[in-house]
């Protein structure tokens, strides 16, 4: 596929994008404004563990420190909400920049723990009663959904679902441009060749603490617009299943691709409510099957395999041109 | 300080739990050079699988025994089944995640099997205290099974070839396979042991904190911290971090932070410990060569 047939299919999964929510129920249209919330934090993790090689099980933690500066935000200082997401961003990149500073000196599967036991310790941070005022405690914050601004004919739901695709889509193009040019690249010549970046002259200690800080960034932007999608943030949405999930999703999306982080987020929604039915365990039975059997048979994931099977498609039809024009 | 002594001992009895899951942690690591982050949920399902045996009319220590052998079998078969396809490649994402599926997979399984309901688990302990009211029989009973166990497994690791082997295996699996030993079975043994470990600390945590499917989430934050503050390379550090670890944990929650923080406790040890001194209080620096 060259770029400029690359191209169009975007534009035109865009414009499918911006039809949807007009032939689908209300429901429906806030189903897929959390798809984009998760697509959002698997991106984030993508970029941390697929294109820098780091590991992070905490990224709930960091999608609840969003989640709370947003609500705090909306609901004690009355800013407006699409003003939260700036804060929640800035607030998630400086929280993952200091975290990501001491985790410099652990490699991959002791940041696995410390962010494992991040994830852990957070609610019990949220719940703690010296913030309770900021917080509101055991109970949460309930928030007030926004409506359409300039007198636009979209009701609540459908209204959210475009907002949260602007941000969507210009967090992709963001993440895009960061890893295509230079220091992308640094980002992923420190995951392959750690010691050889750094004879290039790469600062590997500040680029692996900011790539921390953005993809904490990404978890951030992702937990205000979860908050103001579901209007309500309390700490026991926020447990350590929830850095599972993140984990899953791009797993099973593909974590060295951008676009994982959309199937990703599908997946990690779709599957629970489709086997619900089976029993309350089903579907954390079925991703963690998922899981392994991924990580047996196809590790690079949804949009991985694309990619390769694009490639053999490509390889093919290659090679049959090729024998026909030699052909007498 | 009267009370602190009482923190202090209570502390003491919870911390054999940690220490117990931190020697299984531990031997894990060891081996592998991977921290198992199922660790918890197999300890779990172990748990659940003597509470079946006990309501199916088995004694409690037959149940016990039957138990610990029925973990070592599974572990061993986890090995065998799902981690050692990994073993050969050092990829820490396909580790982990292979980690996290089991997590996931056992826990669900339990809740499936027994429901999410809390059960109370029961203790073959007096049930009167002891130490002039300082600590429950249960808490007394399972600080000397714990005991028990870590010397049965230092007698094992340091008397018998099996344990001799199994050292010899993690420590330097190349010159192992030289002379004779089967390396990649050593390790699968190690799992086995780790499995029986964590059953014991399950069987005994379960009376203290009922028994349901995600009871060993924080006991496995303690035991981590507990191994960490220890030297994760090193069994004795980790016991010895177990037990400092409850010891801390009650001080810290009664006299410090409160017990809404108390799992806080635990994410600062492992962070502190891991920024500051990374092999631990006992463990060895590691040396990579470039």
């Amino acid at each position: 596929m060259s770029a400029h047939w690359r191209l169009l299919a975007l534009l035109a999964g865009l414009a499918a994008a911006c039809a949807l929510p007009f032939f689908l129920s209300d429901y429906r249209a806030f189903q897929l404004t959390l798809v984009m919330v998760y697509a959002i934090a698997l991106l984030g993790l993508n970029i941390l563990t697929g294109f820098n090689g780091q590991f992070s099980l905490g990224h709930g933690a960091f999608y609840a420190i969003g989640a709370y500066a947003a609500a705090i935000l909306m609901a004690h200082y009355e800013v407006p909400y699409w003003a939260t997401l700036p804060a929640a961003a800035a607030v998630c990149l400086a929280a993952g920049f200091l975290f990501g500073l001491p985790a410099l000196r652990l490699e991959g599967l002791f940041l696995a723990l410390a962010t494992l036991s991040l994830a852990v310790a957070m609610p019990s941070i949220l719940k703690y009663r010296g913030i309770a005022e900021l917080t509101g405690g055991v109970q949460g914050l309930v928030l007030t959904k926004p409506d359409a601004p300039f007198g636009l004919p979209l009701n609540q739901d459908r209204w959210l679902y475009f907002f949260t695709l602007a941000v969507t889509v210009l967090m992709f193009v963001l993440a895009w441009n960061l890893l295509r040019g230079r220091v992308g690249r640094a980002i992923v010549a420190i995951r392959d060749q750690p010691i050889a970046a750094r004879a290039m002259g790469i600062n590997a200690a500040l680029y692996k603490s900011l790539t921390f800080g953005v993809s904490a960034m990404y978890a951030g932007v992702a937990g205000a617009l979860g908050a103001i999608a579901i209007q309500f943030v309390a700490p026991d949405s926020f447990q350590v299943g929830l850095s599972f999930v993140f984990l899953i999703g791009a797993v099973i999306g593909g974590v060295y691709s951008i676009s994982g982080a959309v199937f990703g987020a599908f997946f990690v929604l779709f599957v629970p409510h489709i086997s619900e039915g089976i029993s309350r365990a089903a579907p954390q039975a079925i991703f963690g099957a998922f899981l392994i059997v991924f990580m047996f048979v196809m590790p690079v994931g949804i949009a991985g395999f694309l990619r390769l099977a694009a490639a053999w498609a490509r390889r093919r039809t290659h090679r049959s041109s090729h024998v026909t024009g030699e052909a007498p | 300080m009267e009370a602190l002594l009482l923190q202090v001992l209570s502390g003491l009895a919870t911390g054999g739990i940690y220490a117990s899951l931190a020697l299984a942690v531990v031997m894990i690591y060891k081996a592998t050079h991977v921290v198992n982050f199922a660790q918890g949920e197999m300890a779990m399902f172990s748990t659940y699988l003597a509470w079946q045996l006990i309501q199916w009319g088995l004694p409690y220590w037959g149940a016990f025994f039957l138990t610990i052998a029925l973990s070592f079998v599974g572990g061993v078969l986890i090995e065998r089944v799902i981690i050692r396809p990994f073993e050969a490649h050092d990829a820490v994402l396909a580790v982990v995640t292979v980690f996290i599926g089991l997590f996931l997979i056992l826990n669900s399984l339990a809740g499936w099997t027994w429901e999410y309901t809390l059960k109370s688990f029961p203790s073959p302990f007096p049930a009167e205290a002891y130490l002039g009211g300082y600590l429950s029989g249960h808490q007394l009973g399972l600080f000397f099974v714990v005991l028990a166990t870590l010397a049965v497994v230092y007698a094992f690791f340091r008397f018998t070839p099996l344990g001799l082997a199994m050292r010899a295996a993690a420590e330097n699996p190349d010159s192992s396979r030289l002379v004779g030993i089967r390396v990649s079975w050593m390790l699968a043994l190690g799992w086995g042991f780790a499995a029986a470990l964590g059953a014991i600390a399950g069987i005994m945590v379960a009376p203290l904190v009922f028994l349901e499917p995600n009871m060993m989430g924080f006991v496995l934050i303690y035991a981590f911290a507990g191994a960490l503050l220890g030297g994760i390379d090193n069994p004795w550090g980790a016991v010895i971090g177990g037990f400092a670890m409850g010891v801390l944990e009650n001080i810290m929650g009664v006299y410090v932070v409160g017990t809404e923080l108390k799992l806080t406790v635990a994410l600062v040890i492992i962070v502190g410990v891991l920024v500051v001194r990374p092999s631990g209080i006992f463990g060895s620096a590691v040396v990579t060569r470039v």
